[in-house]
């Protein structure tokens, strides 16, 4: 009797499943239904992403300084070129751009700062940021001291304007927002009371209704002395709105965490201000991450509303750059790069997020 | 209608708020401050829109420019506030600007229930049609049965409608929101006709892909005189105001602009010009001005006829034709009191 113990070799899969073509299989053509999804999709991705990739490059125009050069009957991207600045640092004066530029390089670097984590005291910069760094801003953009010439707000625009707006209503509204979310849980009935009521009429109000109170209404109702700038009346109204949603965004972080987290913390004799600050916000925030990020990226957008009120945040200074007689009729090219932009800030703030959520994954629920 | 009955119920409350706001006269505080603050539009093609550098143009711009030069004698000092059309009431009630400049319809509710003045006319603008050559159409009258784009805004569509009606025609209406749309739907054939004030159908046209294959027709239905506006109450601003419009369409008349103002100073013995000018007749004092406030006018901002045309005529790329704006004794309705 023969018996061949040696084990033959593996053959290789059959190359109908692996390779190319075994991805297409088993992805795209797996099922009849799934077969006529891809070709209908597929068919509209060519005739869509063509004429898009011919228009947006191949038979764009990019050098020039009118619109005479535009002449080749794609997009005009002159038109964005040659107000570039304009779009970036809205009416501040161009001899004073430095200071924009300064302050966001210092913005890049704290942040890059605290993103990488070898970096020494990253909490200390972490409080620099949150804490000197607004009031650094304030007088860097504003000026009036330190022998820098005074910048009206209303000079402001473009996407200063938007990531100023945006900014402040993100490091403003979340600890706002803490607070609410910890009144709105409190046993203390004024407390409780004056926070669910705050919440909840702010959450019920359009934002745009708030933007309207503070631009129409206050001026009319406030004392002549006081003479709230525009723009602070905007910020004010767009961090208390957001800070309405944040707030129920930690609330439900709180509610998720085990009744015996807060039982153990009071057990261990920790004061009400140690049990949230060191067991059971740390938790509850790290499961909100999403939530945040959420509300953090719609304020982003959210803060073009102030168009409407006068603000010439990104979106508005394109449209007004629209209406140049020299410039009529390139609204499509105005409008692709103000989405551009903003698709950009808001797709690193969700990566970041992503990257937050993986490195703080503990333990609770399934990796994703 | 409602919005009409809405901004009356508002202003009400801010007339009695405004009157209080008022203790110290305009000019004072302007000249306080050392600039004007003038209420502009968040941008309106030729009216007021900033260009490639961030400064603001056009014919309401140039009217805050005018008022900077009589009343400080530099014509860049203003402070310019862009408005939307809903909060740009209440800016000026509230005291945050000093004068509305803003391609604003005088009408009566406006003038007479908002606690405000109109100073003047800087532009008569009216409703018209815009057509696409092709359609052989010469005037609204023919258009019957025609299928309309209107940019969405209540007067639009009541005038057009009435219009309609007056002449016993159909039509059959096709709204968009803004103004991009309302042309790519005309371009694509959506409809026959646009409708929009004549000054903004230039500004559409050009916005045209073959801005030659479509025509401004010559009806106007409606009346729409835009102009400055101040508050009530402050008859020595309001003055200031309406002269300064007053001197750019006079000198116009007198044939003074800024490129002769200064020979015409040394040589001209036309006793309008000198008038004008500030070296005989009511000077500045009437108004609480310097002498020269009208030079100052001329000089740094123009006339009426170059301003028209460095921003909205042939000087730009409106082309619109001065028309009724045109001066009184050329056909048009530009008829300023003289200054004496």
């Amino acid at each position: 009797m023969i018996i061949n113990d040696k084990k033959l070799p593996d053959l290789p899969p059959p190359t109908s499943t692996s390779g190319p073509i075994g991805w297409l299989r088993n992805n795209l053509f797996d099922t009849p239904l799934n077969s006529i999804l891809t070709l209908v999709i597929g068919y509209l991705l060519v005739t869509n992403l063509v004429p898009l990739i011919q228009w947006a490059f191949i038979d764009a125009d990019w050098i020039g300084d009118s619109r005479d050069a535009c002449t080749s009957g794609g997009a005009c991207w002159v038109f964005v070129s040659v107000r570039l600045n304009q779009f970036l640092y809205g009416f501040y004066p161009e001899s004073e751009y430095w200071r924009i530029n300064t302050l966001f390089v210092l913005l890049g670097l704290l942040l890059a700062g605290m993103i990488y984590e070898k970096t020494p005291k990253r909490g200390w910069i972490a409080l620099f940021t949150l804490v000197v760094f607004p009031v650094i801003a304030y007088f860097m953009l504003h000026g009036g001291s330190f022998g820098l010439p005074v910048v009206e707000t209303h000079k402001w625009g473009g996407l200063t304007l938007t990531l100023v707006l945006a900014l402040v209503g993100i490091v403003a509204s979340l600890p706002i927002g803490v607070m609410l979310a910890l009144g709105r849980r409190s046993h203390m009935p004024i407390v409780r009371s004056f926070c669910t009521i705050f919440i909840e009429v702010w959450r019920g109000v359009p934002l745009i209704t708030i933007l309207f109170m503070a631009s129409v209404m206050l001026p009319l109702f406030a004392p002549e002395e006081i003479d709230l700038d525009k723009l602070v009346r905007a910020l004010i109204g767009i961090t208390l709105f957001q800070s309405a949603y944040m707030a129920e965004v930690i609330r439900a972080g709180l509610q998720a965490i085990p009744k015996g987290q807060y039982e153990a913390a009071d057990a261990m004799g920790l004061s009400y201000w140690k049990k949230m600050g060191l067991i059971i916000l740390p938790q509850a925030l790290k499961i909100v991450i999403p939530g945040i990020v959420n509300t953090f990226i719609a304020l982003f957008k959210d803060t073009s509303l102030v168009l409407i009120i006068g603000l010439f945040d990104l979106l508005a200074i394109v449209q007004s750059a629209l209406a140049d007689p020299k410039w009529l009729g390139y609204s499509t090219e105005g409008y692709v790069f103000v989405a551009f932009v903003f698709w950009v800030f808001c797709f690193a703030m969700s990566r970041y997020s992503q990257y937050l959520e993986r490195k703080l994954h503990t333990g609770h629920g399934a990796r994703q | 209608m409602k919005k009409i009955a809405s901004v009356a119920a508002l202003s009400a409350i801010a007339v009695g708020m405004s009157t209080a706001a008022q203790a110290e006269g305009t000019l004072d505080a302007v000249k306080d401050k050392g600039f004007v603050q003038c209420g502009v539009s968040t941008g309106l093609p030729g009216f007021s829109n900033p260009d490639e550098k961030g400064n603001w143009q056009g014919m309401d711009v140039d009217v805050c420019r005018a008022i900077a030069a009589a009343v400080l004698g530099d014509a860049s000092k203003v402070k310019y506030i862009p408005l939307t059309a809903k909060e740009r009431f209440t800016a000026l009630q509230s005291g945050e600007i000093d004068v509305l400049s803003r391609n604003t319809t005088w009408t009566q509710t406006r003038d007479t229930t908002l606690g405000l003045n109109f100073a003047g006319v800087n532009y008569y603008d009216g409703q018209g049609f815009l057509v696409s050559k092709n359609l052989g159409v010469k005037s609204a009258k023919e258009l019957d049965g025609a299928a309309v784009c209107i940019q969405s805004g209540t007067t639009t569509e009541l005038n057009l409608s009435d219009y309609f009606k007056l002449n016993n025609m159909q039509f059959d209406p096709i709204v968009f929101d803004t103004s991009d749309q309302t042309v790519k739907g005309f371009e694509a054939g959506r409809c026959d006709v646009l409708t929009s004030d004549q000054s903004q159908l230039y500004a559409l046209r050009i916005k045209l892909a073959d801005p030659s294959s479509a025509m401004v027709l010559p009806e106007v239905i409606s009346k729409e005189p835009l102009g400055p506006v101040v508050r009530q109450g402050d008859d020595q601003w309001f003055n200031i105001v309406k002269w300064s419009l007053n001197a750019m369409i006079n000198a116009e008349e007198l044939g003074l602009s800024s490129a002769n103002v200064d020979s015409m100073k040394e040589s001209s013995d036309n006793p309008s010009i000198k008038r004008l000018i500030g070296l005989e007749g009511p000077k500045g004092e009437g108004l609480g001005l310097a002498d020269d406030w009208g030079y100052q006018i001329v000089k740094q901002v123009g006339n009426y006829g170059e301003v028209f045309e460095r921003n909205v005529g042939a000087g730009s790329p409106l082309g619109i034709e001065r028309g009724i704006n045109a001066l009184w004794n050329q056909g048009g309705f530009l008829y300023a009191p003289p200054m004496r």
